[in-house]
């Protein structure tokens, strides 16, 4: 029987092999952590915190009924440990359920169940020169009166007599320089696991300090270890996202692995040509070519190609910057080493080697800067030769540099080219921030500061400069294909400009506080994704006019760091107007708990059949424990369920939309998130409208330029038109005024239709 | 405290014997520790482990066992093959039996304390019944080739086992056979390496216990001739091993200095199985760890450092108080230095030699703390060597520096030393009188006119010393009830009018000096005197005990001072009480009446009688927190203890005149850098 329980207080029991829910037991409080016992089977134990106290947490007995039905209250609790910690590791069960320990900072409590004993022991508080000596962990041996704990400075402490109050005694294991992570003992209880930041399974045999086997070079520091019931395997879960799964003999059997957590995306998310594998920071010091169609690393390329030392507090070198040629053959990377006065960087060149399928080292630059990096770029040109390629880096130093392919003239040098400094550009001693080049190549655009400046690529002559005070430049991009006379930045002061590069004037511009800025390689669309009152929203536009020909509000809770369209292999046809612009290429959005997410074209109709699968694809994160997911699915399910049940009645006619079918006949946890599923069912309802895509557009456009407004005020808006037009209007400054006539007029004629249909919801 | 010109003396180059064996009195409180020179030591637990008797080592007499036996006999047998019985009220070797299997590596006493059986070199185990007065040959067991290196009896004395190399033996007393034979040795890679087995003990239940040179702690079925249990605890040898008394803890010494504990535990809560679990480590000493011992409350160890660690166990300790404190022991708890004080010079004893000093001097003045310039070097005078194989027992100089005494077990010199200009003559003294041998403690007067010796049974003679370098024999105290014990501690008076003498048992004798005769006898309080001296100007005997009290005895009155009274209603501050060091020595300052100066190992005290007492909530040692206060708060603070803790390990202090000190100390990297380099050992981060 598998049991799950999540924050919103609810236990529920599962048929692991079908997936389906069995029971729900509603316990009322947040649940932190889930113990069950064999002996007990019509009781578990959960962490609750307790009522009036922040912080303080207690272990809790919960009776299951057996009453029959779905959902069951479980309402019997019995308060046996106060006074624990939150976090599941700190609590474990002794053998046969006899005791149950507890660790809390410097305190071990012990509870004898049958003897209803509570014994409490403490290390002591000195702090060593090794760190303090807190509990992080706790395993109880199977069968023995043992008790493992974990410490924050590295040492394991076995507990032994510990039913006495003073004839205690423990003994102490010491290999890891750091805190111990976790512990399991086998399931005869005569070894032990132990692990922690140096990403070392450490195998302590007999409890003796002399007989210790190691499983080195993990990856990565690992967070928790579990035993198969069997004793067979036993597994690690390491901070970067991956399980490992270990023989009983200490052999490495198995990894689970998608997407690398890496300790801080820093590369962005970049798109290899050859490949179409989205690339990024992997393990440390390694750049990760992950393939979005397999969720499957395709590998992994050492740039640093040193010795990464598992250790806090250490400033190791680690990429910051990578950039592809056009076709692939080139990779550019800057790694650097974050000292405060002085960094250490490394700008490296890599050439695409046909008969080793590898990149090569071709240059390596020392201190290309003198201070970081902050963008890199190659001038994009497919069709032309080696000798137009350039690559321009921009520095926190106050100027870009332009580097160049020369000739090797030492007969001796085993590659005929290797790369070097062209030329050096500033402006007015500002720090550079952005660089890129435009579709054609001919131009460069660097963002200083405050100002845009657009330079000839042959003559490295500043053609001319943009600037939109009061805002540093954020994010720069040329516009493509047909737009490719724009240049849009966004800056830090929360606006978007576009600029026409014919007339070196504003063309439009708009308040919106821009994080990412994405042009779509294969069309003329740009992505830009804002942050405000905290979620993030997604606009698409293109340069040459200033509406959004797409928005998707509340795209999502967390911060999107950064986002990139990945071509797709063929030209998707797409049947929904709305979402045209993705035909070509696909945008995948990676959050800043490094969450990596991708817009579906397809409807709702569609994904309803394969769901189950595509939710492992989109969701390739699983961050979040699979059953928190479904808890949260499931509740919200049932709450559209009522909402449609009224619909229904309504809209008897509609019933047979193949939609609503699936939608209510799928079973609810295989259901994507209600965000998909409500804009999906309602257009579903709404087909009989014709203007329907008009007035779609007509919404977001106005939201756009109410971005300062809330959510409500779009409802009141149905009977206060004229008095909210102007508002925004001011808000936006005189720029708006650069709005052409015929726009604005449009935009006051669609504010003035009706809106009773949205009321309806 | 006042501010003293302290010479800072590092000059004494004294390096303390390592630890060979250590032997806890059965069911008694005494330890009993050999060094690797033959120096026998015993310690009282009951007297705060202070060491009680000495018996100074000879060149000829290494000691590798230790044993009590019936109680309070204690025998030791060592390289030299011989068995030698110790008299501890005289302090030196009774009698010694030739063990007769060449040089003897362990000895082990049957539960009964009625036989002995040693391993000798020859592979025979033979045992000695022990008689009043001496020990008798009974007979040999099995003998087989291979030195037994260690050996213990079965707790009901039927049975020994013997440890050898590669291979451990069980012999039944009664027929003298060998009854099991289990090879211990260790395969590695095909490669067959010696095991040697240097500790065993044989548990009740018939479990045997050995400990050898690859780390390990082996537990055996010695009926079955199986291993049970297996604990690897070193990488490098385990070369001791002893066992508490109720057969549930075990403590085990490694050549890597450290000490693990393993404790008989039961697996499951309630159930009767039970098994031996390592438990705590402990890294007290930095070489082999040579000898362990389990008393009831604590895990003794002893190592090649020479330290000697008491560990209490926290769980048999019924408060925290002095008895919970870790005790280390490096130095003697008794004086190795003594200065003739007018002429400035120190002596220093060593085990076969002594030297003499002098001084430096300097004419800078300076602020407190700082370093003054010295305008002569101290000067090492003299080397004197003893002669002969036995080791020194005690030494004095005169106050005025022309008197030398040492003396040994057997003989007594005294010497005369002269100055003449830059050069220094020694000259002995012919014809000392025949004193009772050997004299535990020296004590010239303070005009250098007489010399006291402490002898046995409690008496003291007196020499006259005559101009130009002779002596006479004047008169010798006894106590008058008499008394089997040793003087070891004697103080004189500086009028030369009263000698104090502390004999083994601890009685305070006070005599007259001037009609000869006994005049009182201080309560007797029921722990050890580490040090007495007496007062200059008022005649007060100070007398500090092992357990850390302080008392004060009016020679003149017969009976304890107001202060000394006050004091014990008050009773001292607890960190005073809890200082696991004894106080060494007792001076005075003559121009400050009220002040005592006492030190021990880690801390110089100048005692104020004229201060109020600490309580136990003020700050014991405050001198650094009243030096920040201003004048007025700091007369509230001030209590009548002034402790100095910079001179540390301090083996000597005392008074030179009104403001000069001489403080002589031994750091312990110095000794550490004349003991052989240590096993190396990784350290993480390095």
């Amino acid at each position: 029987q598998l049991y799950s329980s999540s924050l919103d207080g609810s236990i529920k029991l599962w048929d692991f092999m079908d997936g389906i829910p069995i029971k729900t037991f509603t316990v009322g409080s947040k649940l932190l952590a889930l113990y069950a016992l064999a002996s007990s089977e019509d009781s578990v134990f959960v962490v609750i915190p307790k009522s009036g106290e922040r912080d303080t947490f207690q272990l809790v007995s919960v009776k299951l009924t057996k009453a029959a039905g779905q959902d069951l209250e479980a309402k019997e609790l019995s308060v046996v440990l106060d006074g624990v910690d939150a976090s599941p590791k700190h609590i474990a069960f002794g053998r046969e359920g006899e005791y149950v320990a507890s660790v809390k900072e410097v305190n071990l409590q012990v509870y004898f169940f049958k003897q209803k004993q509570l014994n409490r022991f403490s290390v002591s508080t000195m702090k060593t020169k090794s760190g303090n000596n807190h509990f992080t962990c706790i395993a109880c041996h199977p069968t023995e009166d043992c008790i493992a704990t974990g410490h924050a400075d590295g040492k394991i402490r076995l507990w032994r007599n510990f039913h006495h109050k003073k004839e205690y005694t423990f003994s102490t294991l010491h290999w890891h320089h750091d805190t111990v992570m976790d512990l399991a003992f086998s399931v005869e209880g005569t070894s032990l696991l132990s692990g922690g930041v140096e990403s070392v399974l450490v195998l302590w045999r007999n409890e003796s300090d002399c007989q210790k086997d190691f499983l080195p070079r993990l990856g990565s520091a690992i967070e928790y270890i579990s035993m198969s019931s069997d004793g067979a395997l036993c597994c690690t879960l390491h901070t970067d996202n991956r399980i490992t799964i270990i023989n009983s003999n200490l052999r490495f059997s198995k990894s689970i692995q998608g997407l690398i957590k890496s300790r801080g995306v820093k590369t962005g998310l970049v798109v290899d040509p050859r490949t179409k594998a989205l690339v990024l920071n992997g393990e440390p010091g390694h750049l990760q070519f992950y393939c979005l169609q397999s969720d499957q690393q395709l590998f992994s390329l050492d740039i640093v190609q040193r010795q990464y030392i598992h250790q806090a507090g250490l400033n190791q070198a680690d990429l910051v910057k990578v950039a592809f040629s056009a076709q692939g053959k080139w990779l550019a990377t800057v790694e650097e080493r974050e000292e405060v006065t002085d960094p250490e960087l490394q700008l490296k060149l890599w050439f695409y080697d046909e008969e080793t399928q590898s990149f090569k080292l071709n240059t390596r630059i020392t201190m290309p800067h003198e201070d970081h990096i902050t963008d890199m770029c190659f001038r994009d040109m497919d069709e032309l030769e080696d000798d137009s390629l350039i690559l321009v880096t921009a520095g926190r130093d106050c100027v870009f540099k332009v580097w160049v392919m020369v000739e090797d003239t030492d007969p001796e040098a085993q590659q005929s080219v290797s790369w070097s400094c062209d030329f050096v550009g500033s402006y007015h001693n500002y720090q550079a921030t952005k660089c890129c080049f435009s579709e054609d190549g001919s131009l460069l655009a660097v963002s200083f500061e405050e100002t845009v400046t657009v330079w000839d690529s042959v003559t490295w002559d500043l053609k001319c400069t943009f600037c939109y005070p009061p805002g540093k430049i954020r994010n720069i991009c040329f516009g493509r294909l047909t737009c490719s006379k724009y240049l849009i930045g966004a800056t830090d002061y929360g606006f978007l400009c576009c600029w026409n590069l014919l007339s070196c004037a504003l063309e439009w511009s708009a308040h919106l506080n821009v994080l990412v800025l994405q042009p779509d390689p294969l069309s003329e669309h740009i992505a830009a994704v804002s942050w405000l009152s905290k979620e993030s929203s997604l606009f698409v536009f293109k340069p040459n006019e200033p509406r959004p020909i797409y928005i998707q509000r509340n795209l999502c809770k967390e911060k999107i760091q950064l986002a990139v369209f990945v071509p797709r292999d063929e030209p998707e046809t797409i049947g929904s107007e709305k979402y045209l612009w993705l035909r070509r290429s696909q945008l995948f959005f990676l959050t800043d708990t490094q969450e990596l997410m991708t817009l579906s074209t397809k409807s709702l109709e569609e994904r309803l059949t394969p769901s189950s699968k595509q939710l492992a694809v989109e969701e390739s994160l699983p961050v979040t424990p699979f059953s928190l997911l479904l808890g949260k699915h499931r509740r919200q399910q049932s709450q559209e369920d009522v909402d449609l049940g009224k619909l229904l009645v309504r809209n008897k006619h509609e019933q047979d939309s193949p939609a609503v079918k699936e939608l209510l006949h799928t079973p609810a946890h295989v259901l994507p998130s209600a965000s998909f599923l409500c804009p999906i069912f309602i257009n579903s309802l709404l087909i009989s409208k014709e203007n329907k895509s008009a007035e779609e557009v007509a919404d977001e456009v106005e939201m756009e330029s109410e971005k300062t407004e809330d959510d409500s005020d779009e409802e009141r808006d149905v009977t206060e038109t004229e008095q909210e037009d102007t508002s925004p209007m001011e808000s936006l400054g005189e720029m708006t005024c650069k709005l052409p006539k015929s726009q604005e007029k449009e935009l006051r004629k669609i504010r003035k239709m009706d809106y009773s249909w949205i009321s309806a919801f | 405290m006042g501010e003293f010109e302290v010479h800072r003396v590092r000059f004494f180059g004294l390096v303390p014997a390592g630890v060979r064996c250590l032997a806890c009195q059965p069911r008694g409180g005494r330890l009993a520790l050999a060094r690797t020179d033959g120096a026998v030591e015993v310690y009282n637990f009951a007297a705060n482990y202070f060491q009680e008797k000495v018996i100074p080592g000879h060149e000829a007499r290494s000691v590798e066992a230790l044993c009590w036996t019936a109680g309070d006999r204690l025998f030791g047998a060592g390289l030299g093959g011989d068995i030698t019985e110790y008299d501890l009220a005289r302090l030196c070797a009774a009698h010694s039996v030739d063990g007769g299997g060449g040089p003897i590596w362990s000895m082990a006493a049957n539960g009964s304390g009625t036989l002995l059986a040693i391993g000798c070199e020859d592979g025979s185990v033979k045992l000695f019944q022990i008689v009043p007065g001496g020990i008798q040959f009974e007979r040999n067991l099995d003998r087989r080739k291979g030195r037994i290196l260690c050996l213990s009896w079965h707790p009901s004395g039927t049975h020994i086992a013997a440890g050898s190399i590669d291979v451990l033996r069980v012999f039944d007393v009664c027929s003298g056979q060998t009854v099991q034979r289990i090879m211990v040795n260790y395969t590695m890679q095909n490669a067959k390496r010696e095991c040697i087995v240097w500790s065993i003990a044989f548990l009740s239940s018939g479990t045997v216990v050995t400990s050898d040179s690859f780390g390990r702690v082996q537990f055996w079925d010695w009926e079955r001739g199986t291993l049970l249990e297996s604990h690897t605890v070193s990488t490098s040898a385990v070369l001791s091993l002893a066992v508490s008394e109720k057969e549930d803890s075990i403590i085990v010494g490694t050549s890597t200095g450290a000490t693990y504990q393993f404790q008989l535990l039961p697996v499951k809560m309630g159930s009767l199985e039970k098994r031996w679990v390592r438990t705590k480590p402990f890294q007290h000493h930095t070489h082999d760890v040579r000898a362990v011992a389990h008393s009831s409350t604590a895990l003794i160890s002893g190592g090649l450092d020479a330290q000697l660690v008491i560990r209490p166990l926290m769980e048999k300790m019924q408060k925290k108080g002095y008895d919970a404190v870790l005790r280390k022991f490096i130095f003697p708890h008794r004086r190795l230095v003594s200065c003739a004080r007018k002429a400035r010079l120190l002596l220093f004893q060593f085990s076969q030699h002594l030297e003499l000093w002098r001084l430096g001097s300097t004419d800078g003045t300076g602020k407190d703390g700082e370093v003054l310039p010295l305008r002569r070097m101290p000067e090492h005078l003299v080397q004197l060597k003893s002669k002969g194989p036995e080791h020194i027992y005690c030494s004095c100089v005169s106050p005025c520096g022309s008197w030398l005494a040492y003396s040994t077990a057997s003989r007594f010199h005294l010497y005369r030393v002269r100055y003449e200009g830059n050069s220094v003559s020694v000259k002995k003294v012919p014809k000392v009188p025949k004193l009772l041998l050997p004299a535990y403690q020296l004590q010239f007067s303070s005009d250098s006119g007489s010399l006291f010796v402490a002898s046995a049974r409690g008496s003291v003679h007196v020499l006259q010393l005559l101009e130009p370098g002779g002596c006479k024999h004047l008169h010798t105290f006894r106590p008058p009830s008499g008394s089997p014990e040793a003087v070891y501690l004697l103080a004189v008076s500086a009028d030369g009018h009263w000698l104090a003498a502390v004999g083994g048992d601890w009685a305070i004798h006070i005599y007259n000096l001037k009609c000869f005769k006994h005049h009182c006898t201080v309560p007797t309080y029921s722990c050890a005197v580490t040090a007495l001296a007496i007062h200059p100007v008022s005649n007060n005997l100070v007398i500090a005990y092992s357990d850390q009290q302080l008392f004060e005895f009016s020679i003149p009155e017969k009976q304890y001072t107001a202060w000394s009274r006050m004091v014990q209603n008050c009773g001292l501050h607890k960190v005073w009480l809890e200082r696991d060091s004894p106080i060494t020595h007792i001076t005075f300052n003559p121009k400050n009446p009220s002040h005592i100066l006492l030190h021990d190992v880690y801390m110089f005290c100048v005692l104020d009688k004229s201060l109020p007492l600490p309580d136990n909530s003020a700050l014991l040692m405050n001198q650094s927190t009243l030096k920040q206060l201003p004048e007025t708060a700091r007369q509230r603070q001030l209590h009548a203890f002034k402790i100095c803790k910079k001179f540390q390990p301090l083996l000597f202090a005392d008074l030179l005149d009104e403001n000069c000190l001489v403080m002589v100390e031994r750091p312990i990297m110095d000794i550490k850098t004349q003991l052989p380099l240590p096993i190396q050992k990784k350290k993480f981060g390095t």
